[in-house]
């Protein structure tokens, strides 16, 4: 039997992740660059959200936790633990794009290696998830790729944006002290050196086709601390709108 | 206890549930209906579903509509469950379903085989003039199950149903 406290934990960053990103996209809604931008922005939100909610209820129903609903909304900001890569204000298009890019391809990673996982949720979840990012995927790609070749300026900014994000994106890889070598052990999942790795593998050949330059890898110090309850200034106001109407009323029925 | 209710006769109730968001297609074109079964002695029967996207905002709207249409026109008692056991993927729809979504002017999804691989969506014939000579304009559109396209021939905007492996 696999260790309750590991996989709770693994499971409560993989959701967090996934809902404080979600409600980041979904502020590019009526904002978009284009229409179809817009567009995009918004159903990978939904995608998102629907993904944390699957991960939120396999914790209540499989191991014994809160309510999604009241888990998702109620719980203090130490008590989460997205990295610092979601909780990020949208700021430019250059850096949602490329914080899409990054992220979601360590997703794709992330569910990929859970289709062999000793915990059967993972098992049935992981494919369903990972098809659904295909289309993450492919629009992260086309447009990375647009925008590098599009001319000087568009260029120059997404370079400044991978430069950016590449350290904060490493993040998401963020090893816990306390419950990596169970969760390795138990077979729950590779582990995050692994994950790392096959995202980087994922990340570059599309990186050179957009002629942008990698920054060295072994070079920058990753951003942890999101997994262990340390913050942004930026996670508490996004906590705080997110929660406004459920917290009017936390018994109302829907 | 009442008359004996067939599996045929659920089945058959269950082929005028439609989809909120594609009004011709029933949940049985679909491929959304994974088991039927008939307890009688209790009288109940149990129907199993899955959704067709994770996140789609429809389940529990045509999980009710599934419930409340049968148990109308069986008058018996039904439960319907997420099924968790089985994925759902595009080849699920049937080929008879693909051919109304087309005359409903959504493109069908192509035929998955083995991995889904992008490329699959860029030759997605046009549903109204049926020509090849279109691009994939945003892999996202109107709901989380639709792509959106371009027509080069007729100069239409079109809205594809997505493969999902």
């Amino acid at each position: 039997m696999t260790n309750h406290a590991a996989l709770t934990d693994l499971i409560i960053k993989m959701a967090d992740d996934e809902l404080i990103l979600g409600h980041r996209n979904s502020e590019w809604t009526g904002l978009g660059p284009v229409m179809e931008e817009d567009i995009a922005f918004s159903s990978m939100a939904q995608d998102k959200i629907g993904h944390a909610w699957a991960l939120y209820r396999t914790l209540h129903e499989d191991l014994g936790g809160e309510d999604p609903d009241r888990f998702a909304f109620m719980r203090p900001e130490k008590a989460f633990k997205c990295a610092h890569l979601t909780e990020m204000p949208n700021g430019e298009y250059d850096f949602s794009l490329m914080r899409h890019f990054l992220f979601d391809h360590a997703e794709t990673v992330r569910y990929e290696s859970l289709q062999e996982s000793s915990f059967e949720p993972f098992r049935l979840l992981s494919k369903k998830v990972k098809g659904e990012l295909k289309y993450h995927t492919l629009h992260a790609n086309a447009w990375i790729m647009q925008l590098s070749t599009a001319g000087e300026e568009s260029y120059i900014r997404m370079q400044a944006a991978l430069n950016h994000s590449i350290a904060l994106a490493a993040g998401v890889f963020e090893p816990s002290a306390e419950h990596e070598a169970t969760l390795i052990a138990d077979k729950v999942y590779p582990g995050e050196a692994v994950l790392y790795q096959r995202w980087l593998d994922r990340i570059y050949p599309v990186l050179v086709k957009a002629s942008l330059n990698m920054p060295d890898i072994s070079a920058i110090t990753p951003v942890y601390g999101g997994r262990q309850g340390f913050h942004t200034e930026y996670l508490q106001p996004l906590l705080t709108e997110m929660g406004e109407v459920f917290n009017l009323d936390t018994e109302a029925r829907w | 206890m009442g008359q004996t209710i067939s599996i045929a006769a659920v089945y058959q109730a269950l082929e005028s549930v439609m989809d909120p968001e594609i009004p011709v297609l029933s949940v049985l074109d679909l491929g959304m209906i994974t088991d039927v079964s008939i307890d009688q002695t209790a009288d109940v029967v149990h129907i199993r579903m899955i959704p067709t996207f994770a996140a789609c905002p429809a389940v529990s709207y045509i999980q009710n509509n599934i419930k409340t249409t049968v148990e109308k026109e069986l008058g018996i008692a039904v439960t319907v469950e997420i099924d968790k056991q089985v994925h759902w993927e595009s080849n699920r729809i049937t080929p008879a379903a693909k051919e109304k979504l087309k005359n409903f002017g959504i493109a069908p999804p192509q035929v998955v085989e083995g991995e889904m691989k992008a490329e699959i969506m860029l030759h997605t014939p046009c549903p109204h003039c049926s020509s090849e000579y279109t691009y994939l304009r945003s892999p996202f559109g109107s709901t989380l199950c639709r792509a959106i396209h371009f027509c080069k021939s007729c100069g239409q905007v079109f809205e594809q149903f997505k493969p999902l492996e």
